[in-house]
């Protein structure tokens, strides 16, 4: 009798493990099954990263379809190239398709924003977006501001 | 003079090469012991028998300490926060909080007093009172009859409390934040599944609570097993376990992290 409480309570334990488990996957970190495998590659090249780093999102009009998954400096071009992860269900993203860094919020992480264009042709495994718009840094923000005051007056 | 000056260098000497023979005798018994089989080998009953003494009764302080350090997280971070007008990022904060760092770290000291006292105590009251030698003398393996079960008992319901402490600590920040400070709901559930990642957090999290799971059993049946045989003896064991696997738990938090965030 005293075995059959223990192996109740000791299998509840396990199950209360499990169930936790799959709390934390759906319920807190968001986990979809679907999520994983299915995506393809394509490049960018910015003039300035500003603070975007590996992992970043790629969203579509504030909806996240990809991951930043590598962030290097290309040494011919002295420019920055970000490779990105788009999910296979967005496979319909055109040729002429701009990518932007931008900020969530005033003070928040940076992620990619894509906009389609109107081309025929869609962007397949390793092609290039052309059309990027880089970080706004604050600093030179700044400075252009000054600048043209002081032109002014 | 020289010969006090001797004496201090044997001290020392004697100290080194103690605590050295302890490693020695420590590993020997987690070699010994880890593995199942052998003459007498503990069972999967015995197995249960030890998971519900370490796990399922250490259930009650794990899941209310677990709640009450959400609720804290929730009203502090809320606090600091409200500040900034990033209130929002609360459910992100409370989460990764417990998910990297509390949830492991403060199971494993609560297991260590919870738990790993008791291991010692009981193991060094089978060797005080003799029946470890008296399995010895029938051809039972004391090593696989008493240590394995535990040591695999701790290891296997480590990872479980940290993660009830960590779901419990996640609600109870919700409770606080979300019913009785009025944070969005959405916001709150919605940003940290935004932030928190499944492999990175959650699964490192569980990495980590699994080493602190078989340091602290070890640590623990070490104690019990490597007492001095007295009421005396057995007192400090168990002093002794609880101290040494908070400094442990402690140190090897950071190691971990810094080899499962590679930033040092």
């Amino acid at each position: 009798m005293r075995m059959r409480y223990i192996e109740i309570t000791v299998g509840a334990f396990m199950v209360m493990g499990v169930v936790a488990l799959v709390l934390m996957a759906f319920r807190v970190s968001g986990l979809s099954l679907q999520d994983a495998g299915d995506t393809y590659t394509i490049k960018a090249r910015f003039e300035n990263l500003g603070g975007l780093t590996e992992r970043a999102k790629v969203s579509m009009s504030g909806v996240t379809i990809g991951r930043v998954t590598k962030v290097y400096l290309d040494p011919e071009w002295y420019s920055a190239v970000v490779e990105m992860e788009i999910s296979k269900s967005m496979s319909t993203l055109t040729k002429d398709t701009s990518a932007a860094i931008l900020t969530a919020g005033l003070l928040g992480e940076k992620y990619i924003g894509l906009t389609v264009g109107a081309e025929d042709d869609y962007l397949q495994t390793g092609d290039w977006i052309e059309d990027t718009q880089s970080a706004l840094v604050l600093e030179e923000l700044i400075g252009r501001f000054l600048f043209n005051k002081a032109e002014e007056g | 003079m020289l010969a006090k000056l001797m004496d201090k260098i044997q001290a020392v000497g004697r100290t080194g090469t103690s605590v050295i023979e302890a490693i020695g005798r420590g590993t020997l018994l987690l070699k010994n012991s880890l593995l199942w089989g052998g003459p007498g080998s503990a069972g999967f009953h015995d197995l249960l028998k030890q998971i519900y003494s370490v796990g399922v009764r250490s259930l009650i302080i794990i899941v209310v300490a677990g709640f009450f350090v959400g609720m804290v997280l929730g009203l502090q971070g809320y606090n600091i926060l409200i500040d900034f007008g990033s209130e929002a990022a609360l459910g992100t904060m409370v989460s990764l909080t417990l998910l990297r760092e509390l949830g492991p770290v403060v199971t494993a000291l609560l297991f260590a007093g919870r738990a790993g006292s008791a291991l010692t105590a009981e193991i060094g009251l089978m060797k005080a009172t003799e029946q470890l030698s008296a399995m010895e003398m029938m051809g039972v393996d004391p090593f696989k009859r008493v240590i394995t079960p535990r040591l695999w008992a701790g290891i296997i319901s480590m990872p479980i409390l940290a993660l009830l402490f960590s779901t419990v600590g996640i609600w109870g920040g919700a409770f606080v934040a979300v019913d009785m400070l009025g944070i969005d709901d959405g916001a709150y559930w919605g940003n940290m599944q935004a932030s928190v990642e499944f492999y990175e957090d959650v699964v490192k999290g569980i990495i980590k609570s699994m080493a602190f799971g078989v340091v602290v059993t070890w640590i623990a049946v070490y104690q019990g097993y490597d007492s001095v045989p007295t009421s005396e003896g057995i007192g400090k064991a168990t002093t002794q376990t609880v101290v040494i696997s908070s400094l442990a738990v402690l140190g090897l938090d950071f190691v971990l992290t810094a080899v499962m965030l590679g930033g040092v």
